[in-house]
């Protein structure tokens, strides 16, 4: 038997059991909307995955019980008795359809020809079937008179009892007892299994014992003890790896060899037990290209699907959960989506049509897009049907964006089809669909183009998933950062570290081969240094900054971390509830050495940060002001007293160091003042000499300062201590005044702060003094 | 609140005081564990710790109920407390017996008691020694969210 029929009749058999739970709470509650709503989406379902696994005989008895469910969800008339049983009558006669599905894979002779027509005859005479006293009368009584006089086989409500009566609908009487009975079963699996099995033996087919083992070969698991059994094996693991440990201390053959054992069985008890709840999401794809085959043959038109990233793991309860939302949107797309081949051609589209399913892990979460090149969702048309509908006033639906308006799709009872056919257009699907996303803590989002497709994302947590992480430890702690968001590491070191950073008008950058990369102080975000200005952070930086890059929503930003550890697998836990609504935070994990850490949210730290497109586009433009000269644009320089009184800058982010050197460190070779440092001999050069500044000379001499400021510069990888007279300032500053060179080794002239300033073309500088590193004893001692 | 005859109450002393919580409702006391801390929380939230493979939020009774912080070397015990969102763990002082008490002994809670106790006290017991304050845990637990994100609002 194909796999979808054995799916489709496990989960049949389950939602029968719901089923009749719900009618009968249906029946205490006959106004309780949400109750019809569950039980239509059971019918809905199930006529659904009959129709297009050719059961004829059973999408047609699920048809006529959706109308009727259809008319009672949206208040047509109310719920009685009659109704109720019918209903119920309609459960059992599923039920036994499925039992033939089961055992010759047809869904069987018996055509319910009766209860189809007191369905009909509900559905048409608005619940009624009989005048209003007769409904009062006994359930069994009425109940009879509609089904003209045949004996009551299914327990309606007030007969809750086991009945051996024939089924009235059946032509050939057939023992149904065991099916009755359960009708009213509150719904334990291993009782309908039972149920199950007692039809098939009632049943004189010699395979029925082959057949129905398909229910027994698995069973079902409560999530919660898999979940339990995880967490214990995670426990196991942590016990193991201390054994493991003390092995190595213990030279004891015996004990090592029952500590490899345990290893190997360890590992492979985690493996399997990781196996048990993880799925991937090929598994419900794999049903689609039937399902989108049969629907477009159905609707006379050509559809390929193509399908990416199939091996993408999912936690089992969610892909559960999204089985039924993906089966409607693959089934609307095909429906409404794409149109027919004429349709198509016309628009000078390739006749046939692509849907498209892509599955991929990102920022700690699983997206999942359908994607669909069809006609696109006319906005105006889904407008004029939400006013038709009292969904929204005109006024309202004049003022309404286009995104806001493809988003009323989900909303309940809104259907675009012009006609109800049997595939989809009775408004439920993407409300349900919503709901169910929404659930498991999932988000849908829906872009549209009129004429050229739809794309829906579907984006869900990762809850159970297992996903590879990068440790980070930042104030002391450590997090987990998804792999997924994750595009490289940056380690500036030294003098890299202090001019690797900029302060761009207040939020800090790094230049990354040349673009602007935002930076992101994780310690900062985290609120654990209080309120910094960029400048303050700027002062703080040492000699080493740990930046990882990260990208969120396709912006890449760095996050500046203390240090940057290993990357593990880590199991994703949810946020306790007190904690799950810091945006910072992702989930929980608990790593390898039995500790717990935070999964930082990367989208969410990008958006506490601002890390948004604007702020992107802003630096973007500061970048291109600060490469290319303009008027007003900030700068940030390291101003200095060359000589007498003369002002002279250097951009800061040339300068490596800024050193105070004693006078005595510093020696004389030739005529070129040397000094160690840094495990290397370094040039000092007199900048004002260089450049002839009047009154300049620094005095070097043993009578002169005990002290000297010398700027380190770095070109060519080689160090040059630049000797200045006095350090001024360090000004971040809007250059309002320029002018272009006036004389060597001066690239232009500013007014900083209010006075003539110079700044100094360094690569002018280190040409004068490159005969210094071509001497043979510089050169040995140089990197 | 309705009481049986005989109600049980695991109990815990914090800053001086007693306090119990009905004993189904507590899974079991466990010594200090360590704790990841969590940024951006609010400040009764002292961490999380790892409890046998499950992650428990650690909120600290002494910070929840305004009273003053435990001295640095003093370390908390934690009564670990069952809810309907998994365990969650209550930091104390010192976990005490399981008192057996009888309901004719229960009072509701004193009008001195002010502030934060007169919501989270549901009553007391008056003992031969001292008197038992009966917490309610969900009430505890309430933990307001939403002057969370306005304090850290940067």
């Amino acid at each position: 038997m194909d796999d979808i029929v054995k799916e489709f009749l496990v989960e049949s058999t389950e939602n029968l059991d719901r089923l009749d739970r719900d009618l009968v709470r249906l029946e205490e509650d006959p106004k309780n909307s949400e109750t019809i709503t569950s039980i239509f989406r059971t019918i809905h379902t199930i006529k659904g995955t009959s129709g297009f696994l050719a059961f004829k005989k059973l999408e047609a008895l699920t048809h006529v019980a959706e109308s009727l469910l259809s008319k009672l969800r949206d208040g047509a008339f109310a719920v009685n008795e009659e109704i109720t049983s019918a209903l119920l009558s309609t459960t059992d006669a599923v039920r036994k359809m499925l039992a033939t599905v089961e055992q010759d894979g047809t869904d069987g002779e018996e055509r319910y020809s009766d209860l189809v027509d007191r369905l009909v005859r509900l559905n048409e005479s608005n619940g009624g079937g009989s005048s209003g006293a007769k409904s009062e009368a006994a359930p069994n009584n009425a109940t009879a008179e509609v089904e003209k006089s045949a004996p009551v086989a299914l327990a309606s409500a007030e007969s809750p009892a086991p009945t051996s009566a024939p089924n009235p609908e059946s032509s050939v009487p057939e023992p149904v007892d065991a099916a009755a009975a359960h009708a009213h079963d509150s719904g334990h699996h291993h009782e309908h299994d039972r149920a199950a099995r007692s039809e098939s033996e009632g049943a004189p087919d010699p395979t029925a014992a082959l057949a129905s083992k398909i229910t027994d070969s698995t069973i079902r698991v409560d999530v919660e003890l898999l979940e339990k059994l995880m967490n214990l094996v995670g426990e196991l693991v942590l016990a193991r790896n201390q054994v493991i440990q003390f092995t190595n201390q213990v030279g004891d053959v015996q004990f090592q060899r029952t500590a490899q054992r345990l290893n190997l069985v360890t590992t492979e008890l985690q493996e399997s037990v990781m196996k048990t709840r993880m799925q991937q999401i090929g598994n419900v794809w794999s049903k689609f290209p039937r399902v989108v085959r049969d629907l477009a043959v159905t609707c006379k038109k050509k559809v390929r699907v193509e399908m990416e990233g199939k091996e993408t793991d999912l936690d089992r309860s969610l892909l559960e959960a999204i089985k039924d939302p993906l089966t409607h949107i693959v089934r609307n797309s095909v429906d409404h989506g794409i149109e027919t081949p004429e349709v198509r051609v016309a628009a000078g589209k390739p006749a046939e049509g692509t849907l498209k399913l892509r599955a991929y892990h990102e920022g700690g979460q699983v997206n999942i897009e359908i994607i669909d090149d069809g006609g696109g969702i006319n906005i105006e048309k889904v407008k004029a049907k939400a006013i038709q509908q009292g969904l929204l006033t005109v006024d309202q639906a004049a003022k309404m964006g286009e995104r806001e308006a493809v988003n009323l799709i989900f909303h309940p009872g809104l259907s675009t089809a012009d006609k109800v056919t049997n595939i989809s257009g009775r408004g439920v699907g993407m409300d349900v669909v919503k709901s169910n996303i929404e659930k498991i803590g999932g988000a849908i989002d829906i872009q549209s183009k009129l004429g050229e497709g739809t794309n829906i994302k579907i984006k869900i947590p990762l809850t159970l998933a297992i996903i590879p992480a990068l440790t980070v430890l930042c104030h002391g702690d450590r997090y987990a950062i998804p792999q997924v968001s994750l595009l490289e590491l940056v380690r500036l070191d030294g003098e890299a570290a202090r001019k690797g950073i900029e302060n761009l008008h207040g939020s800090l950058v790094h230049r990354l081969r040349g673009q602007l990369l935002p930076l992101v102080f994780l310690a900062d975000e985290l609120g654990m240094m209080g309120k910094r200005s960029a400048r303050d952070v700027m002062e703080s930086i040492t000699d080493e900054i740990n930046i990882v890059v990260l990208q969120a929503d396709g912006r890449p930003f760095g996050l500046v971390v203390d240090r940057i550890q290993d990357t593990e697998e880590i199991v994703v836990k949810p946020l306790g509830k007190h904690i799950k609504n810091i945006a910072a935070f992702a989930g929980t994990t608990i790593m390898g050495d039995g500790r717990v850490s935070l999964i930082l949210d990367v989208p969410g730290i990008a958006s506490r940060a601002g890390i948004d497109a604007e702020r992107v586009r802003e630096n973007e433009l500061m970048a291109a002001q600060n490469t290319h000269s303009n008027s007003a644009e900030w700068r940030t320089l390291l101003v200095f007293q060359a000589g007498a009184e003369g002002r002279m800058a250097f951009p800061i982010g040339a300068v490596s160091r800024l050193e105070e050197i004693k006078r005595d460190t510093i020696e004389l070779a030739g005529d070129t003042y040397l000094v160690q440092y840094r495990g290397e001999i370094m040039p000092l050069i007199d900048i004002g000499s260089v450049i002839s500044v009047r009154g300049s000379g620094i005095d070097l001499s043993p009578g002169g300062p005990e002290v000297v400021h010398v700027v380190v510069y770095t070109c060519e990888g080689r160090n040059v201590g630049l000797l200045v007279g006095r350090i001024l300032d360090i000004v971040e500053e809007q250059i309002q005044a320029r002018r272009e060179t006036t004389r060597p080794g001066v690239c232009e002239t500013l007014v900083v702060q209010g006075k003539i300033t110079e700044v100094i073309d360094l690569k002018w500088v280190f040409d004068q003094i490159r005969h210094l590193f071509t001497e043979a004893t510089l050169m040995g001692s140089t990197r | 609140m309705t009481v049986s005859a005989n109600q049980q109450y695991c109990t815990f002393s914090v800053d001086g005081m007693c306090f119990g919580i009905d004993v189904q409702k507590v899974q079991e006391a466990i010594r200090f564990q360590e704790m990841t801390r969590v940024p951006l929380a609010d400040p009764t939230i002292r961490g999380l710790i790892n409890l046998r493979g499950q992650i428990v939020t650690a909120v600290d009774l002494r910070l929840r109920l305004g009273l003053t912080p435990r001295d640095g070397d003093r370390q908390p015990m934690n009564v670990i407390l069952r809810t309907d969102d998994g365990p969650v763990s209550l930091l104390v002082d010192e976990v005490g017996d399981v008192l057996q008490v009888n309901s004719d002994q229960f009072e509701s809670p004193p009008d001195r008691l002010t502030g934060i106790a007169r919501e989270v006290v549901s009553g007391v017991y008056k003992l031969e020694g001292c008197l038992l304050l009966i917490l309610d845990t969900e009430r505890v637990l309430e933990i307001d969210e939403s002057k969370l994100e306005n304090s850290h609002a940067a």
